[in-house]
């Protein structure tokens, strides 16, 4: 007989619970019906804060495992589970309907403490949650200038950044004497306090909040002290710890931890054998937990024993990584040395802004705990020998900082690697061995391990490396290197032409995928036209014919419309050219006209016409600079604050025509409203008042992604050389296709090694790199152009080159809503069909 | 075999496809780097659009081969089979096709 399994809950541990219950539950003994309160079904809570900076909801997906589709579960969300009522066995919903079960898993979570003082509740403060908080603090960012956060743990400094990044001026208030006091000593305290300030967040330890006062308007004007400070606060974030969300048990008469959460055994479950706790909601022999990996310990620990099986949850060492704002933080074990005899062996440097401490046992051999601030590098293998012996002297696991210390071999193999999903370093090298495995995202895959917070990644390559694996990094058949190696063989060797550089660097004779990068190389490093004779043949059939390809064969002719500003006259001339050719006309995103429909043959009659009107090639075919969109700018938005037309035309204008791995989108707003939509592009421009910010690494298409704050306050020029800067530095070191999110995000070190390299010229190579652009800037010709006055380079434009006059009969189209369409592919054009030799004749 | 001339040794690039119309036959003609001729279909079997002279040229482990403009199936310029793992029902017609002098002509049965 089918039973009946209620879940309560639908976050994280709920989530992992039921795909895990579903996984092993192959007979399908039980019915699952899981009561979610929240709208959106289980997210990556943990990664919640990279909702703001764009990432959407589909972003912070958790893997559903066979989950979707699944007829046993029944997924009620937006529905809270009211009361319980035992004696019947019986769950009461805010439906209205009554739901039956014969176990009952409480994975209700926790909910943020909000201390009472008076003004809490004002409109104007929030918590930091969930997805809707995060959507209702972003709503209420658009008026505000100050924010403050209450609390300055692990979330409240995530709460803050994210303010920072919504462009809030931030200040975080501690009532401990240092920042994250739970998880970090004194000492690491200090040194993350003045890393956070140095980046422009002002923190108040030793303060509590006294009250949050209204303004006139009735929403927080600002927060004042206990200390009688008032700091202005147009928008508050509490952030002041969790409370474990027990109220469900509590009214069912179960028994509650001393500090709260549903008092379980080992087993997770509550007195009441029907009923069980997992995550946050619950204290396991009194103990709760505010992590993830442990919440995911108790859910397959009951999922075993729900199934017959005999498991325990163990308990667990807390263990913390974060990055913020480019600090690293890291705490595990026990950080705070509460064990008795126990020795700290600390390392600081003030200079550099890092502090290490390992808490060893009392014969100063074995590991117990430690706190990693402004360089969290030995994190993964640190925490892989908690509890062991260590491997070498402190001081030679200690320094270098940065890491190279110890190396993944150091770690013995029952060891766990990855935490979150208990991996050990066995687990993952078996696998590495047994299924052939070749890169990291194999090892995920296979093991699951690195699919949690993601800290133990780094660790998963040093794995790899161990079992010899190098990772295959090749181009293609015909090069061992990356692009961004044959940029530099190219630039370093002056090789014009891609055949000298196959013979020397190369093998074979090039293909479909090393040909059009090297002639994107090419392009930039060595100039000329890219239809001259030398590289005409490498280039894709889009920028073989300076025109996008269509489904029937047929090209796409965009105009290059800077800014998307344009004159009557012009409008004209494109409405005109369109009639005279037949082409459809579509208004494009990127605010220009593309007209669709033009035969080889026809691409330079159009084209003369084009150029002959003023218009230039607007590279929509090339993995280049395409638009730089703009607002209406301060000439006629009423809102305006700087001119955001004329930006973004001198920006088009200086990139246009620029060769890149990717195609390069750009925007520029005239103010915060952002009707440039600028942060869904490449590089994204918004005037604020005292300049430009620049955001970078922003993209729309299958996974978007909002751009993020590279510099802020930029006056025309220094906007200018930061975006060179950029640019050429993409150029040169990007993968091939890699669009700037995907380089940004695989590049060690992220946004902060992009700034650094930027903006602080950290590498030193910042003048070379608009050197760089000005030499672009300075050779730019107008491809079309160059085409037309060229009789070779035209006569490549033919249908049949023994037959110009005949046009290419597979070629038809159809009406729709007034203008052509590419005619059914269905029937294909009858053809005569010679049978298939084996050999050609060769002459 | 009837041979029918379609453009002059010159007028052909190395590594440069070009579409010629021979009885009706769409045909792409490639001179590959090393001086040799192929010719085989014009029309891409996936798209049915006739496009394969505008592909790049290169190799796969020597053998000579055209990319698809559409969707990137590489073929063989010798025997016109679709070199694809994913697509090896896939092939283009081949042509004769030699070198007469200054001259390039297209053989059909
Ligand atoms: C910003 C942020 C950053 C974090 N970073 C980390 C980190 O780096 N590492 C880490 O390990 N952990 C981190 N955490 C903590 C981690 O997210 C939690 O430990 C984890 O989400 C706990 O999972 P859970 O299922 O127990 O609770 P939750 O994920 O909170 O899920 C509980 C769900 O139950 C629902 N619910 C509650 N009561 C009812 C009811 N009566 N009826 C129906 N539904 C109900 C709630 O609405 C909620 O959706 C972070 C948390 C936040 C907010
Ligand atoms: S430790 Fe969190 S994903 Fe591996």
């Amino acid at each position: 007989m089918t039973r009946t399994l209620v879940v309560v809950g639908h976050g994280m541990v709920g989530h992992r619970f039921v795909t895990a219950f579903r996984a092993r539950d192959h007979e399908r003994r039980w019915r699952v019906i899981v009561l979610g309160e929240e709208r959106h079904p289980a997210y990556d809570r943990v990664g919640l804060s990279s909702y703001l900076d764009g990432r959407g909801l589909a972003d912070l997906r958790l893997d559903d495992g066979e989950l979707a589709g699944d007829t046993a579960v029944d997924l009620r969300l937006g529905v809270v589970a009211e009361s319980i009522d035992r004696a019947t066995r019986t769950v009461w919903t805010s439906a209205g309907t009554p739901v039956r079960y014969d176990a009952l898993v409480l994975a209700t979570g926790s909910r943020p403490f909000v201390p009472p003082v008076p003004g809490h509740d004002l409109p104007g403060c929030f918590a930091y949650r969930t997805v809707d908080d995060l959507d209702r603090i972003r709503a209420a960012s658009g008026e505000a200038r100050d924010g403050v956060v209450v609390g300055g743990g692990l979330l409240g400094l995530e709460a803050a950044n994210a303010l920072r990044l919504l462009g809030l001026r931030t200040q975080v208030v501690e009532m401990a004497d240092w920042l994250m006091p739970l998880q970090v000593d004194e000492g690491g305290g200090h040194t993350l306090g003045r890393l956070v300030e140095r980046l422009g967040l002002v923190v108040h330890t030793g303060s509590g909040t006294g009250a949050v006062e209204a303004g006139q308007d009735g929403r927080t004007r600002a927060v004042r002290l206990t200390d009688g400070t008032e700091v202005p606060a147009d928008l508050v974030v509490f952030s002041a710890g969790i409370r474990a969300r027990d109220e469900l048990a509590r009214a069912a008469g179960l028994p509650v931890g001393e500090r709260g959460g549903v008092l379980v055994d080992e087993t997770c479950r509550t007195e009441d054998p029907r009923v069980w706790a997992v995550g946050e909601c619950a204290a396991v022999a009194g103990r709760t937990y505010g992590l993830v990996a442990p919440g995911y310990a108790m859910a397959e620990t009951v999922v075993d024993r729900l199934l017959g099986g005999s498991a325990t949850f163990g308990g667990a060492e807390p263990a913390t990584k974060l990055k913020l704002l480019g600090v690293d933080v890291a705490s595990f074990g026990d950080a705070h040395s509460t064990t008795p005899g126990a020795l700290d062996v600390v390392h600081a440097n003030a200079a550099s802004g890092t502090y290490t401490k390992l808490v060893l046992s009392d014969d100063a051999r074995t590991l117990l705990g430690g706190v990693l601030v402004g360089d969290a590098g030995a994190y993964p293998t640190l925490r892989a020998l908690l509890g062991r012996p260590l491997p070498a002297s402190p001081e030679e696991v200690l320094a270098p900082v940065g890491g190279g210390g110890l190396s993944a071999d150091a770690v013995p193999d029952d060891a766990t690697v990855c935490s979150c999903h208990n991996v050990s370093k066995g687990d993952v090298t078996a696998a590495i061995t047994e299924h052939g495995l070749t890169d990291v995202a194999g090892v995920k895959r296979c093991t699951l391990a690195g699919t949690g917070c993601g800290s133990c990644v780094p660790m998963l390559g040093g794995l790899l490396a161990g079992c010899g694996v190098e990772p295959d990094r090749a181009l293609c058949e015909h090069f061992r290197h990356t692009r961004a190696e044959l940029y530099e063989i190219v630039r370093a060797t002056g090789i014009t032409t891609f055949s000298e550089l196959v013979r020397t660097h190369g093998a074979g004779r090039g293909c479909d995928v090393c040909k059009p990068v090297v002639a994107s190389i090419l392009a930039g490093l060595a100039g000329g036209h890219v239809l001259s004779e030398d590289q005409a043949g490498l280039q894709d059939t889009n920028d073989r014919f300076l025109a996008n390809i269509q489904r029937n064969g047929t090209y796409s002719v965009v105009p290059r419309i800077p800014g998307g500003e344009i004159t009557p006259e012009k409008l004209i001339t494109i409405g005109e050219v369109a009639r005279d050719f037949g082409l459809y006309t579509k208004i494009t995103g990127g605010q220009r006209i593309d007209l669709f429909g033009a035969r080889v043959e026809q691409l330079p009659l159009i084209w003369r016409r084009l150029v002959d009107a003023g218009f230039e090639s607007g590279h929509a075919y090339g993995k280049a600079l395409r638009t730089v969109k703009s607002c209406v700018g301060t000439d006629w938005c009423r809102y305006g604050v700087g001119d955001s037309v004329a930006m973004a035309i001198r920006l088009e204008l200086r990139y246009r025509g620029l060769r890149a791995p990717h195609k390069i989108k750009a925007g520029v707003s005239g103010c915060a409203r952002e009707c440039a939509e600028a942060r869904s592009k490449d590089f994204g421009v918004i005037a604020t008042e005292k300049g430009w910010n620049l955001y970078v690494g922003g993209n729309g298409g299958f996974t978007p992604r909002h751009a993020e704050l590279l510099a802020a306050d930029l006056d025309d020029r220094a906007l200018i050389a930061l975006v060179d800067r950029f640019l050429m530095f993409y150029i040169r070191t990007a993968d091939r296709l890699q669009r700037t999110a995907a380089w940004i995000g695989a590049m060690e070190g992220g946004l902060e090694h992009l700034r650094a390299v930027v903006v602080d010229d950290s590498l030193g190579i910042a003048e070379e790199l608009e050197a760089a652009m000005e030499r672009h800037v300075g050779e730019y010709a107008d491809e079309w152009a160059g085409v037309l006055a060229d009789p070779e380079k035209v006569a490549r434009f033919v249908s049949f080159v023994n037959s110009p006059d005949v046009p290419d009969p597979t070629i038809r189209f159809t009406t729709e809503r007034g203008q052509i369409r590419p005619g059914a592919t269905d029937g294909p054009v009858p053809l005569p069909l010679p049978v298939i030799r084996p050999e050609a004749v060769r002459a | 075999m009837r041979w029918r001339e379609v453009c002059r040794w010159e007028a052909l690039r190395p590594e440069l496809g070009a579409p010629v119309l021979v009885d009706g036959h769409l045909i792409a003609l490639f001179r590959t780097e090393d001086g040799e001729l192929y010719a085989l279909g014009n029309v891409d079997p996936v798209s049915s659009a006739s496009v394969m002279s505008r592909g790049i040229v290169g190799d796969r482990a020597g053998e000579p081969v055209v990319a698809s403009p559409m969707h990137k199936q590489v073929f063989s310029l010798r025997s016109g089979r679709c070199l694809d793992v994913t697509h090896p029902e896939l092939a283009l017609p081949t042509y004769a096709v030699r070198r007469q002098g200054d001259v390039v002509e297209i053989g059909l049965p």
